[in-house]
């Protein structure tokens, strides 16, 4: 299958069904160079789609392909160019922030000397110094969300995904981690992440995906979702509730 | 209804925790596997009182009035079961200190906190007094089958002694506490305990071994010197014993004796409990500095970082430090044996040689459970650009570098005394770490690796299988030191161990889902 030179996603009819349909005949489009935001409510299918892209759970059907590499007739090759970042940040108690860095520079096989050049770089971007030579076991959440990072970025990913990276973060450590992020999608690499901070989507994203029960119900610029949304939705909040709640009218909350 | 916020509230809530985790623990945390559970219980007991009964059915001198042998024999050995008690008594008090699971929300509360932690020191004897009847209770009710209802007290002095370990226990943690402060008290005080519970048995081996020249503790409790050397039979040290044997005021002077010091213990240190757990909670974990090395960034490939990371995890766990050193503490008497052999140009291989092999077959079982299942960034590891077949290879790699790292030197010293055992046990512990490898392959089940202590109940199958074929494979390498080809038959039974965990094991039955779907 060709795919146009730009992809750094492509979904096709994804679907996964666990006791009830998590995801279900999915299609999504990222291209490269782009900050794309998942949203939806609790259970919507968003964590469940990421972890069937990045290989940690097999789809029952459907294609996906990362810049061009079809992740389930080549997860090896397609994973090279990934990264993954969970809101629970798992690294090792026992290893330094720079040791981690290692570990994972040498599972993506990342040439020792570029690996240890990268990884002072984004020690130092991501205020990390300090710590570098301490035990994870003794960091604060914040911190070992950001050496979470940094292990998502020492490998150059071309794909980055991330599910609610700004959980538990200052607010001065939000906006490093945006800043880096933003970076990476000037630099032409695409960043698709799912966040429950509506602000942090409208703000940075370029465009929005909306799921609600394992569907995509609907998908552009901020603008375009107001649109499908219909008129009377001036911020983001009340778009995102009248797009996975029909029903709802705005207000019903507040009353 | 109940007051709320008294003893008998607290004690029940803590009843309901208690049984919600036992029945956790039992189920491996699925559901809908009461009757299975249930089954497995009865089959369990049945088979220990199987194995109660063969033990004891030619022990007619236990059965008759007791002289002073059987004292000193009852005394020894309810002595190695207190040490014991005491070693699960102090972990279980350094748990209740540091465990932060509802403590907050119980010291936050306007709640007198004193009442639960009396409730919670009870407690703790009468789970330690439940796990130690788990295995005893087999033996004391095969005993009054055989010898008379007399020997049904043993229950009020296996319920006495776990009351004294707990007193104990909780004056002891309490002083390191007080001695070394709360930073320290976690790490030294799971040292001691395992101090405690190996040091006893240790003991007795070492003297046996000095004056008898055999591992058998039995025998050195038997021993004329012993007996002769032993007080006389009024003595109140035989108390407990004489209580185990159905002597009534022998048995109420043992349960008083429990009962008073349990009480003391709680009357004097549950009001403290609640300042030893605060000052526990406010002990931040202290920043472990590293030295930056030049070798951190080394050219490695997946495989190379991967076992990396395991070795350099394995040897920065103080706690699996202090489990292994246990394991190896055991394998002091053997060695000390090995040595008195060496001098005295006898075969010390024989019996060295399944010592070995077991400890090493319960050592790869834990360590390989770390490696596969233990892994604390298990997304990091499946989002890698690795195969699942490498991943896996490096983990057996590291487990099986560890297992080599820890017992050829003792093989190599072995082959000085005995090629031939040594031979024996090089193969006896390739096969039985190895073993025990697979099975944790083939049960791995996705944990943190704080959760090691309870690595036992994902599989009860698993922990059955890792323990019989470490036995059967030291029974081989017994066997074959000895120079007997009969050390084929339980290499069979081995071997069948192995191949019957595998047809029950998650593993057969996911490659026969993936092979039916490919040929549907």
């Amino acid at each position: 299958m060709n795919k146009p030179a730009s992809s750094a996603l492509e979904i096709h009819g994804l679907a996964k069904c666990f006791d009830r349909p998590a995801v279900d005949g999915l299609d999504l489009f990222v291209p490269a160079g782009e900050f794309y935001a998942l949203l939806g409510p609790n259970g919507a299918g968003k964590t469940t789609t990421l972890r069937m892209v990045t290989g940690l759970l097999k789809p029952d059907h459907g294609f996906i392909s990362v810049f061009g590499v079809d992740v389930l007739a080549d997860p090896v090759s397609a994973k090279q160019q990934m990264a993954w970042l969970s809101d629970e940040p798992m690294i090792y108690d026992k290893l330094t922030p720079m040791e981690y860095l290692a570990f994972v520079a040498g599972l993506w096989a990342v040439d020792s000397a570029v690996a240890e050049a990268k990884a002072r770089d984004l020690v130092g971007w991501l205020g990390l110094e300090q710590h570098a030579q301490e035990r994870c076991e003794s960091l604060s959440k914040g911190t070992r969300q950001k050496v979470a990072l940094a292990g998502a970025l020492v490998h150059d990913p071309r794909l980055i995904i991330l599910d609610e990276p700004l959980t538990g973060l200052d607010a001065a450590s939000a906006r490093l981690v945006k800043t880096v992020l933003r970076e990476r999608v000037n630099a032409g690499c695409a960043v698709i992440m799912t966040t429950h901070i509506l602000e942090v989507a409208e703000r940075m994203a370029d465009r929005i995906g909306v799921m609600s029960s394992g569907k995509l119900v609907a998908e552009g610029t901020l603008d375009e979702l107001r649109q499908q949304a219909g008129s009377g939705h001036a911020s983001l909040e009340d778009t995102f509730l009248a797009l996975v709640d029909p029903d709802a009218s705005p207000g019903t909350l507040a009353a | 209804m109940i007051q709320t916020g008294t003893t008998t509230w607290f004690a029940r809530h803590e009843a309901r925790l208690a049984w919600r985790d036992w029945l956790w623990l039992m189920s491996g945390g699925r559901r809908r596997r009461g009757q299975r559970v249930a089954l497995g219980l009865f089959v369990f007991a049945l088979v220990l009182h199987g194995v109660a009964y063969l033990s004891l059915v030619h022990s007619t001198e236990l059965l008759g009035p007791p002289d002073k042998r059987t004292l000193v024999l009852i005394t020894g050995m309810l002595a190695m079961y207190a040490a014991l008690m005491l070693s699960q008594a102090m972990e279980a008090v350094t748990r209740a200190f540091y465990g932060r699971a509802d403590l907050d929300l119980i010291l936050s509360s306007p709640t007198s906190a004193w009442r639960l932690f009396a409730v919670r020191i009870v407690a703790m004897a009468v789970t330690i007094a439940l796990m130690s009847l788990a295995l005893a209770t087999p033996f004391i009710n095969v005993l009054a089958w055989l010898g008379g209802p007399r020997w049904l007290s043993a229950y009020g002095v296996v319920a006495a002694l776990a009351m004294v370990a707990v007193s104990i226990a909780v004056v002891l943690t309490a002083a390191l506490f007080r001695a070394i402060g709360p930073k320290r008290t976690r790490f030294v005080a799971q040292i001691v305990a395992a101090v405690i519970g190996a040091s006893f048995v240790i003991g007795v081996q070492f003297a046996a071994i000095l004056s008898l020249g055999t591992l058998s503790r039995v025998a050195l409790l038997q021993s004329s010197v012993i007996v002769e050397y032993a007080p006389g039979n009024t003595s109140s040290l035989w108390l407990p014993a004489r209580a185990v044997l159905g002597d009534w005021p022998a048995l109420f002077g043992t349960l008083a004796f429990g009962a008073a010091a349990l009480t003391i213990a709680v009357f004097l240190y549950a009001p403290q409990f609640g300042r030893f757990a605060l000052a526990a909670a406010g002990v931040s974990r202290k920043a472990v500095a590293q030295t930056a090395r030049r070798s951190t960034f080394r050219p490695r490939s997946a495989s190379q970082a991967l076992r990396r990371k395991e070795w350099m995890l394995l040897w920065r766990d103080p706690w699996l430090i202090s489990q292994s050193l246990m394991q190896l503490l055991y394998l002091l008497p053997p060695m000390f044996l090995l040595w008195r052999s060496f001098y005295q140009h006898s075969r010390g291989g024989p019996l060295i040689v399944p010592v070995l092999v077991m400890a090493a077959g319960q050592l790869a079982g834990g360590l390989a459970w770390l490696a596969i299942s233990g892994e604390d960034a298990p997304d990091l590891i499946a989002s890698a650009p690795v195969t699942p077949a490498h991943i896996i290879r490096a983990k057996v790699e590291a487990v099986m570098g560890a297992i080599a790292m820890g017992f050829l030197p003792l093989i190599a010293a072995l082959a000085f005394l005995d090629l031939l055992s040594s031979v024996a046990g090089f193969f006896g512990i390739v096969f039985s770490a190895a073993s025990a490898t697979l099975i944790q392959f083939w049960f791995r089940a996705q944990a943190k690796r704080s959760q090691f202590r309870r690595r036992q109940v994902s599989s009860r199958i698993a922990t059955i299988a890792e323990a019989l074929s470490s036995i059967t494979w030291a029974s081989v390498g017994a066997l074959a030191a000895a120079g007997t080809w009969f050390a084929l038959a339980p290499a069979i039974v081995a071997i069948a161990i192995i191949a019957g965990t595998w047809m029950v094991s998650p593993a057969r039955h996911e490659a026969s889902r993936r092979a039916s779907a490919v040929s549907a």
